[in-house]
């Protein structure tokens, strides 16, 4: 329902391109060199509507290492990105309890 | 694009005809359902073939009473997820008694292709190329089948039972 | 149990070299994601939050020891060493990786088990009863009808691509443990007056963003029309099911729409055409399934042995027996429920260890056979009564033994937000929250019966139309909110829950339902009034009134 691929772009703040690896499906940020990293802090940060467009539409032009891609908001807090809402922290901390075991 | 037939690669000798395109002299054409119909009494006298591509929403019965002026019968695919024809093309076969070439059209693909074949198609019109090359892998990819239809294929409920025979 | 015979074993072994070949196009680029993703579902695959999801069907929810220990084993192997039942008789791997799958599926396929039409819009994992061929309330088996139909609709060539996925459900029994009102097509199997076996056939129900209970449409087929029967509704609804709009095309919306009657005069004149085509179930076929369920060899046993009496003298297995134990067909024997819902943990999920643990008692006492329902519990269908101590000590061992099926904290949820890419809030630790705010079983006995449902969206995998208490996230200003629905129920009586109230935020939830449940205790004319009965009887309105003051 939610799923953001499905929404319409707002951007409030700073935002970053995520996607999904193709090969194991772990989260994926875009980064400046339009390559992909499976650390946020190395994100491509943008805080404007267009800019947000074209990181997207490099992102999806091909879809050979990662699926997906959408933007999703993050925080930024002393150098550092950080998730931006609660979706997000799940995708890049896992799920918020303890897992069996 | 290449033409596949009974799983062998054809050349494909109807020409597709706009709806506002004169018809080519004593050449097999391939026409739209609405042209059709509004020409289907002057087509009747036509010296070369006529074939039809008839969409996916429109109800296959009405194609009933111009069978016999047909020599091609093409099913549109708009997009592979979009499986209406699969419906229309067992009915042509198995309820209208079609027995002419049964065309699928549109996006279609190898992953798809058995599964025209099993509904009645019997021609094939690949959208990507490499996908015309892979027409045996692809029709290969099963030799068993659960239920039956019309292809001819035996099905496992049949073979369960030593009746291997194929469908009527 | 079904076995598998060679046909469907090439048939898998066809299917699997089929997707690691798909997956291999994909990985190479050759087909695109949009032209993979339906492939992959049809498969079971899913891309979830943090990675691939396998879906595995259990068919009518019926499992080896074998296949069980095989999924331990692909969890251990492949996954992070635990898996989750679903509300459809199916288990969720939730983190294993696309290069993998091919071979996670091959030794899966080992031993005849699948993700087959767990997802795409096919005809999807039919599910029945998880008490099937064990229960004394049943006039058939319906998981011969099942496997029938499972044979039937595996790659149909003709319904792979319908306007959205097609979900079937058969009950045998008076009691529908299976759902059938809120499936696309349920199926209720029955004898008639000539004591002929035959179905009474239901179009058109389902939860998701427009719940609907299913309409009856033919009050009684002959068994052996079944396939042509539902030939004849898929080939309707192939051809005149919406596909303008995804929320617009289950068969529901179509049936909805032109309305039952017409719907069934259209399916009728189908049949018709068909009805004594190659569908027609013969004697023939119809035995030759049946004769491939392999029963129990039961032994001459009496009911009430000494070993069962002595036992019951302990309280925590008096009790356990009472919450978790139900009559078996076959005098001397048992049906038991093992709960998936340890308090405070993810309802529905079973490590590695817990299914080995499983499979060894299906294999020393209950004839290799597990059943897993929709409440996401599972089941050892065949269980000697004599053998009922020795089995409790066992799953208490492994935390398999908590006695509070159907009870308050024996909550149905879907993953939710945890997981779940599609999700707007959480629903585990939703679940986990309220659980423990009834973990003293005393209390949570003393309020009885009572099922809560969750789902994490719309899309209501947790089935919470139908939860006696259902839970629904929603999102409101980027912040996880929840609407609750009272004396929602799926069985024979099935009903959609009404509204309460405005949502609620994720804190509120569980003092809210603590409130909910409290106005009931107080409200119910006794302790035989269990809480639908009561919400039925007075309205939602008292529980508004006292919900919305406290809060
Ligand atoms: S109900 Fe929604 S959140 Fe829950 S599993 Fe289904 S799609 Fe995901």
């Amino acid at each position: 329902m939610a799923a953001p691929q499905q929404q319409k772009l707002k951007v409030h703040g700073p935002v970053a391109v995520t996607a999904n690896r193709l090969t194991d499906g772990v989260v994926v940020w875009r980064t400046p060199d339009h390559g992909w990293s499976v650390d946020l802090n190395d994100a491509a940060v943008v805080t404007t509507a267009p800019e947000a467009i074209a990181l997207l539409a490099a992102a999806q032009q091909s879809d050979i290492e990662a699926v997906g891609a959408y933007v999703a908001p993050v925080l930024l807090d002393d150098g550092h990105v950080l998730p931006g809402n609660l979706r997000e922290r799940i995708r890049v901390a896992g799920p918020t309890f303890e897992l069996p075991r | 694009m290449p033409l596949i037939e009974n799983g062998h690669p054809v050349e494909d000798r109807f020409i597709r005809v706009g709806d506002d395109e004169a018809l080519p002299d004593g050449a097999a054409v391939l026409i739209g359902v609405d042209r059709f119909l509004k020409e289907a009494e002057a087509l009747r006298g036509r010296q070369a073939p006529v074939g039809i591509i008839w969409p996916n929403n429109r109800p296959i019965g009405e194609i009933e009473p111009f069978l016999g002026q047909l020599s091609l019968i093409a099913l549109v695919f708009p997009s592979f997820r979009d499986g209406r024809a699969y419906s229309q093309a067992r009915l042509l076969r198995e309820r209208l008694g079609w027995k002419g070439p049964l065309r699928a059209i549109g996006n279609v693909l190898r992953d798809q292709f058995l599964l025209m074949a099993r509904s009645g198609f019997d021609q094939i019109e690949p959208a990507k190329e490499a996908d015309a090359a892979a027409v045996d892998e692809a029709m290969e990819t099963y030799t068993v089948f659960y239920q039956p239809t019309a292809d001819g294929r035996p099905s496992l409920l049949r073979q369960r039972l030593g009746r291997v025979a194929a469908q009527e | 149990m079904y076995v598998y015979d060679e046909f469907d074993r090439a048939f898998l072994a066809e299917r699997t070299a089929e997707f690691r070949d798909q997956v291999g196009r994909r990985l190479s680029g050759a087909l695109s994601e949009d032209e993979f993703k339906p492939l992959r579902l049809m498969n079971g695959v899913y891309l979830q939050l943090h990675a691939y999801m396998l879906r595995i069907a259990i068919p009518y929810g019926t499992l080896s020891a074998t296949q069980l220990r095989r999924m331990a084993h692909v969890a251990r192997r492949y996954d992070r060493g635990y898996g989750h039942f679903t509300t459809r008789q199916n288990i969720q791997f939730n983190w294993i990786s696309l290069q993998d799958l091919p071979d996670a599926m091959a030794s899966l396929a080992e031993v005849g088990v699948h993700g087959i039409q767990t997802s795409g819009n096919c005809i999807r994992n039919v599910t029945t009863d998880q008490w099937a061929g064990a229960t004394p309330e049943e006039c058939d088996d319906p998981r011969i009808w099942a496997e029938i139909l499972r044979q039937y609709s595996t790659l149909h060539p003709e319904f792979t691509y319908l306007p959205r996925k097609f979900k079937i459900a058969i009950t045998a029994a008076d009691k529908d443990r299976a759902a059938v009102k809120v499936h696309d097509v349920g199926l209720r199997l029955h004898r008639n007056e000539a004591g002929e076996l035959g179905f009474e056939v239901l179009v058109g129900g389902g939860l998701g963003r427009t719940p609907f209970v299913g309409k009856s449409i033919r009050k009684f087929l002959p068994a052996r029309h079944l396939l042509s029967y539902i030939e004849a509704i898929m080939r309707v609804y192939n051809q005149f099911g919406r596909r303008d709009n995804i929320y617009k095309a289950r068969i529901k919306i179509l049936v909805h729409e032109i309305g039952a009657e017409t719907f069934a005069a259209a399916v009728e004149k189908e049949w018709e055409a068909i009805r004594d085509g190659a569908l027609h179930l013969s004697d023939e076929i119809i035995a030759d399934i049946r004769a491939r369920f392999l029963y129990p060899a039961y032994e001459t046993l009496a009911d009430q042995p000494a070993e069962l009496t002595e036992a019951l003298k302990d309280p925590a297995f008096a009790t356990w027996h009472r919450n978790s134990v139900t009559t078996h067909k076959q005098p001397g024997y048992a049906i038991v429920t093992v709960s998936l819902k340890p308090v405070g943990a993810p309802p529905g999920d079973a490590t590695a260890d817990q299914m080995e643990v499983v499979a060894d008692l299906a294999e020393r006492y209950g004839f290799n056979e597990i059943r897993v329902g929709h409440e996401q519990n599972l089941c050892l269908p065949n269980i000697a009564q004599k053998d009922l101590p020795a089995l409790w000590r066992a799953l208490e061992a492994a935390g398999l033994a908590t006695p509070n099926v159907n009870l308050v904290n024996d909550i149905i949820a879907c993953p939710g937000l945890d997981y779940c890419a599609l999700a707007n809030a959480r629903a585990i630790p939703v679940a986990q929250e309220i659980a423990k705010r009834f973990a003293d079983l005393e209390k949570a006995r003393g309020v009885g019966r009572l099922h809560i449902n969750i789902s994490g969206c719309i899309n209501a995998c947790g089935h919470h139309h139908v939860g006696h208490i259902g839970i629904l996230g929603v999102e409101k200003n980027g912040q996880e909110f929840y609407q609750i629905t009272l004396g929602g129920r799926a069985d024979e009586h099935a009903q959609l829950g009404t509204l309460l109230g405005p949502a609620v935020s994720y804190e509120q939830v569980p003092g809210l339902i603590e409130d909910v449940v409290d106005t009931y205790m107080e409200l119910r004319s006794g302790p035989q009034e269990l809480f639908v009965d009561t919400v039925a009887r007075l309205g939602i309105e008292p529980f508004k009134e006292r919900v919305y003051a406290a809060h």
